[in-house]
C-alpha cells in the first residue's frame, strides 16, 4: 500500500500538464514498443523485400511477401512455448512467496538431463516406431516431471523454508547457491560442452505448410505440449481445493492460515507444480534442438523471468503471453540482427516494460510496482 | 544443527565485542588502540610472505573485492536498492583502464605522468584513471538508477540485472562497433598490454613483487572504508536509511527521493569503478568474458553473507568469499581428495562447494556474519521476546502454519 502512495506522489509531482500524455504512454507505450520490431520487418519485407536466391546469371532475386516474417513468427511462437512453461514456474513461486527462484532455470536443465537419461535407458530411437515412441516419451515425461517437481520441493524445504522470517535477500542468496550446486551436478553429469541427444521426433521434418511457412515436427511438439499443460494447470489452480488454497496463500498467507489452509504444504505444492512444468520444458527443449548443455538453464531462466515480468508476475496467462512474446522477439533478433545481440535486445525490452508498465501486460497495480 | 548454530553465533558475537568500534572521527567511539594497531599489522603483513606468494595474490584480489562490496553495500545495504547489475561498473572501470591506460586506442599519442610507455595510445597516471573511472561510473550509475525510481524491491533487481547484461553484451560485441575507425572494445580477445601503475619514485609495478600492489589496494580500501563510515553517518547516509526503512515517511519528512536514490547509485557505482581500475591493472588484461552476471552475484553474496548494511560485515564477507574462491578451494582443499586416495580434482566441484557454502551459511545465520547494529536491534532488541510474534504477525505466522 505504501508503495502505491509513494509512486503516485512521485508520478503526480513529475507529471504536471503532461499527465494525459503520460497516461497514454503508460497504457499503450509498451504495446507499441512490442509491435515495433515485427511491424518494422513486415514493412521492410513488403517494400524493400528480401533476397530469396540467385538467378542463373548470378543476379539476386528479391521477393516482396510475408513468408519470411511468417517463418520467424512460427519459430518464435514455438520457441516461446518453452520459455512460457519455465516462466509459469517463476510466476507461481513469485506469486506465492515473492522470491525470484534463481535455481529454477537449473531445475529446467535437470529436466533435460533426466529426460535424456530415461529415454536412453529405455532404448528409444527413431526406429522404435510411433506407438513405442509415444508411450516411451509419455513415460519419460511423467517420470521427469515427478523428479524435477520433487527436486524443486527439496530445494524449497532446504533452502527457502528456514528463511521465511529472515531478511528478504537471504533466500535470494540460497537460491543462487542452489543454482550453483545444480550447475555443478550438471557439469559432472554431462560434461562442460553441449551434448547431442537422440533426435526422437525427427525435429527438422516438415509436417505441413501454411502458405509457404513450413511447420516442423518440433513446432507441433512445443505448442502441442504447452496447450494441454497450461489447460491442466489452469484447471488445477481454478477448479480444485489445493488450487484454491494456492490462490488464497498468494493473496494473504496469514488470512489463509487462519482459514485452516496448511500454508507450508501449499507453498511446497506450488514448487512441485513449477518444477514439473520446468521438467516438461526441459524435455521439450532437449527434443526441440536435439541437444542440451549444463549451462542452458541460466539463459533460459533469465528469458523466462523476463517473460513472467512482462506478462504480469503472479499471473499464469501473463507468463504464457510473455513467453510467447519473448520467443518471437528472440527469433526476430536471431534471424535479423544476429544471435549475439538477442540477449541485449530482450533486456532492453525488459527495461521498457519496467519503465512504461511495471505491472506487466495483463497486470493490475501490485504492492511492488506502482 | 541448532547447537552448531548457537556456537557460531556465540563466536561471532564474542568477536564483535572484541574488535573496537571506529574512532570518533570515523563515527564511532575512540576507546581502544585497535585501529592503528590493525592498520600497522595490515601494512607489515605482506613482508611475512614472499613477493610472489599465492596467498598474497589472493589477498590482493580479496581487497579489490572489499572495495566492491563496500560500494554495493551502499546501494543494497544503506539505501535498500537491490542491485544485481553491479558488474556493469566493474566493466566500466576496467574499460577506463583499457581505453585510457593502454595502447588500445592506437591513433592517439597521449601520455600524462604514466611513466615509460610506448608512444601510441592514451596513457594516464593511475590516479587519473581512478578519477576518470569514478566520473564515468557515477554517471552510468545514475543512468541505470533512473528507470528504477518508480519501482521497489525485486523489480529494481530485475532492471539492474538487465542493465548489467546489456553492458556485458555490449563489451562482448564491442569489437564490431567502430567509432571513428576505432573498435569500442576488443571483445573476447581482450585488451592486453595494460599499463602497470606507475608513480614517481616507484617505477613500474611488476608481477615478481606483489607487495606494492598490495599496499596500493590497501590504501584504496582504507580510503573507501573511511568514506563508507563517514557517508553512513552523514546527512545523506541517514536519508538513505530513512528511505530504506519507510519511503513514504521519509519523503513526507522532506527527503528528496530522486536525488537521494541517485546519489546511492552513483556513489556505489564509483566504488565499483575504482576497484575495476585496480583489478584490470592487476590482471593486466581487460577481457569481455570477465563481465558476466555471475560476477554481480559474487559481490551480492559478499554483502549478504557479511550482513546487509554493515560495513565490517561487507569487509568480512568479501574477504571470506574471495579467500574461499581464490585460495581455499584451488590451493588448500584441492589436494585433499588425492591425500585420501580419491582420484579427482576438487576444482571440478568448486562452484558446487561455493553454492553449498552459501546455502549453509545463510540458513544458519540469515542476518549475516556481522549484522548491522540497527538491524540487530530490529530483529531482537526492541520488542520483548514474548511479544515478537504479536509485533510481526505476518513473519511469525507463516512458519507456525
Amino acid at each position: 500500500m505504501s508503495a502505491i502512495t509513494t509512486a503516485q506522489t512521485v508520478r503526480e509531482r513529475a507529471a504536471g500538464p503532461l499527465q494525459f500524455l503520460r497516461r497514454r504512454v503508460g497504457s499503450w507505450g509498451l504495446i507499441v514498443a512490442l509491435l515495433a520490431l515485427p511491424l518494422y520487418y513486415t514493412i521492410h519485407d513488403l517494400t524493400v523485400g528480401y533476397q530469396a536466391g540467385l538467378t542463373a546469371s548470378g543476379h539476386p532475386i528479391f521477393h516482396h511477401n510475408l513468408t519470411v516474417i511468417g517463418i520467424n513468427l512460427a519459430e518464435g511462437l514455438s520457441n516461446g512455448a518453452i520459455w512460457a512453461l519455465i516462466a509459469i514456474g517463476y510466476t507461481l513461486v513469485y506469486g506465492i512467496i515473492e522470491l525470484i527462484n534463481f535455481a529454477h532455470g537449473d531445475v529446467f536443465t535437470m529436466g533435460s538431463f533426466t529426460g535424456a537419461s530415461i529415454w536412453t535407458t529405455l532404448g528409444l530411437t527413431l526406429a522404435t516406431g510411433p506407438l513405442g515412441l509415444i508411450l516411451g516419451l509419455t513415460l519419460t515425461l511423467i517420470v521427469t516431471m515427478f523428479v524435477t517437481g520433487s527436486l524443486n520441493v527439496l530445494i524449497e524445504r532446504v533452502a527457502y523454508k528456514p528463511l521465511r522470517n529472515a531478511p528478504k535477500l537471504a533466500p535470494l542468496i540460497t537460491a543462487i547457491g542452489f543454482s550453483f550446486v545444480l550447475q555443478n551436478v550438471g557439469l559432472l553429469w554431462q560434461g562442460g560442452n553441449p551434448v547431442a541427444v537422440e533426435d526422437l521426433i525427427n525435429n527438422g521434418h516438415v509436417l505441413f505448410n501454411i502458405s509457404g511457412v513450413p511447420i516442423y515436427n518440433r513446432y507441433v511438439l512445443a505448442i502441442g505440449m504447452l496447450i494441454p499443460l497450461v489447460l491442466a494447470l489452469n484447471w488445477f489452480v481454478h477448479r480444485t481445493a489445493p488450487g484454491r488454497a494456492m490462490r488464497a496463500t498468494a493473496q494473504d498467507p496469514e488470512a489463509a492460515r487462519l482459514m485452516g489452509i496448511n500454508v507450508n504444504n501449499t507453498i511446497s505444492l506450488t514448487f512441485m507444480l513449477g518444477g514439473m512444468l520446468a521438467g516438461a520444458a526441459g524435455i521439450i527443449y532437449a527434443l526441440y534442438g536435439a541437444n542440451m548443455w549444463y549451462f542452458q538453464g541460466f539463459q533460459a531462466g533469465l528469458y523466462a523471468f523476463t517473460a513472467a515480468v512482462m506478462g504480469c508476475i503472479g499471473n499464469i496467462r501473463g507468463a504464457v503471453l510473455g513467453g510467447l512474446i519473448i520467443g518471437i522477439v528472440q527469433q526476430l533478433c536471431n534471424y535479423r540482427l544476429g544471435t549475439q545481440w538477442t540477449e541485449a535486445v530482450i533486456f532492453v525490452y525488459l527495461i521498457i516494460v519496467m519503465v512504461l508498465r511495471p505491472r506487466g501486460l495483463l497486470g493490475e497495480e501490485t504492492r511492488e510496482a506502482g | 544443527m541448532s547447537e552448531l548454530q548457537a556456537q557460531l553465533h556465540e563466536w561471532l558475537d564474542a568477536l564483535q565485542r572484541r574488535v573496537p568500534a571506529a574512532p570518533a572521527w570515523l563515527g564511532g567511539r575512540w576507546n581502544r588502540p585497535g585501529i592503528p594497531l590493525l592498520l600497522g599489522i595490515l601494512i607489515v603483513f605482506p613482508l611475512l610472505f614472499s613477493g610472489t606468494s599465492g596467498f598474497l595474490q589472493a589477498t590482493i584480489y580479496a581487497l579489490g573485492y572489499v572495495v566492491m562490496a563496500l560500494g554495493l553495500n551502499i546501494v543494497i545495504g544503506f539505501a535498500g536498492l537491490l542491485d544485481l547489475g553491479y558488474v556493469a561498473f566493474y566493466a566500466l572501470g576496467a574499460y577506463a583502464v583499457g581505453w585510457f591506460g593502454s595502447g588500445f586506442i592506437s591513433g592517439a599519442h597521449i601520455n600524462v605522468l604514466a611513466g615509460p610507455n610506448p608512444a601510441f595510445g592514451i596513457h594516464l597516471n593511475f590516479i587519473l584513471l581512478l578519477v576518470c573511472a569514478t566520473i564515468v561510473t557515477s554517471i552510468a550509475g545514475m543512468i541505470i538508477g533512473l528507470p528504477t525510481l518508480r519501482l521497489r524491491g525485486d523489480y529494481i533487481a530485475i532492471v539492474t540485472l538487465a542493465f548489467g547484461e546489456i553492458i556485458g553484451t555490449m563489451v562482448i560485441n564491442g569489437s564490431n562497433i567502430s567509432l571513428f575507425g576505432q573498435p569500442l572494445t576488443a571483445g573476447n580477445l581482450g585488451i592486453s598490454s595494460i599499463d602497470p601503475p606507475w608513480f614517481p619514485g616507484t617505477g613500474d609495478f611488476g608481477l615478481l613483487n606483489l607487495r606494492p600492489w598490495y599496499w596500493l589496494i590497501l590504501a584504496i580500501a582504507v580510503v573507501c572504508v573511511f568514506v563508507a563510515y563517514r557517508l553512513r553517518d552523514s546527512r545523506l547516509g541517514r536519508a538513505w536509511i530513512a528511505l530504506r526503512e519507510d519511503e513514504v515517511a521519509a519523503v513526507s519528512m522532506g527527503i528528496p527521493l530522486v536525488k537521494t536514490k541517485l546519489m546511492a547509485y552513483a556513489i556505489g557505482a564509483a566504488f565499483g569503478g575504482m576497484s575495476g581500475v585496480f583489478l584490470a591493472s592487476f590482471d593486466q588484461t581487460v577481457n569481455a568474458s570477465q563481465f558476466e552476471f555471475s560476477f554481480s552475484i559474487f559481490i551480492v553474496s559478499m554483502v549478504v553473507l557479511g550482513g546487509i548494511g554493515s560495513i565490517p560485515g561487507s569487509i568480512l564477507g568479501a574477504l571470506a568469499i574471495s579467500y574461499i574462491n581464490f585460495y581455499l578451494i584451488p590451493d588448500v582443499l584441492n589436494t585433499i581428495p588425492h591425500a585420501i586416495g580419491l582420484n579427482f580434482d576438487l576444482t571440478d566441484l568448486s562452484i558446487g562447494i561455493y553454492g553449498f557454502l552459501l546455502v549453509i551459511v545463510m540458513v544458519l545465520r540469515p542476518q549475516g556474519l556481522w549484522p548491522e547494529q540497527r538491524r540487530k536491534r530490529e530483529l531482537a532488541g526492541e520488542v520483548a521476546p514474548e511479544l515478537t510474534e504479536l509485533a510481526e504477525p505476518s513473519a511469525g505466522g507463516v512458519t507456525a502454519g
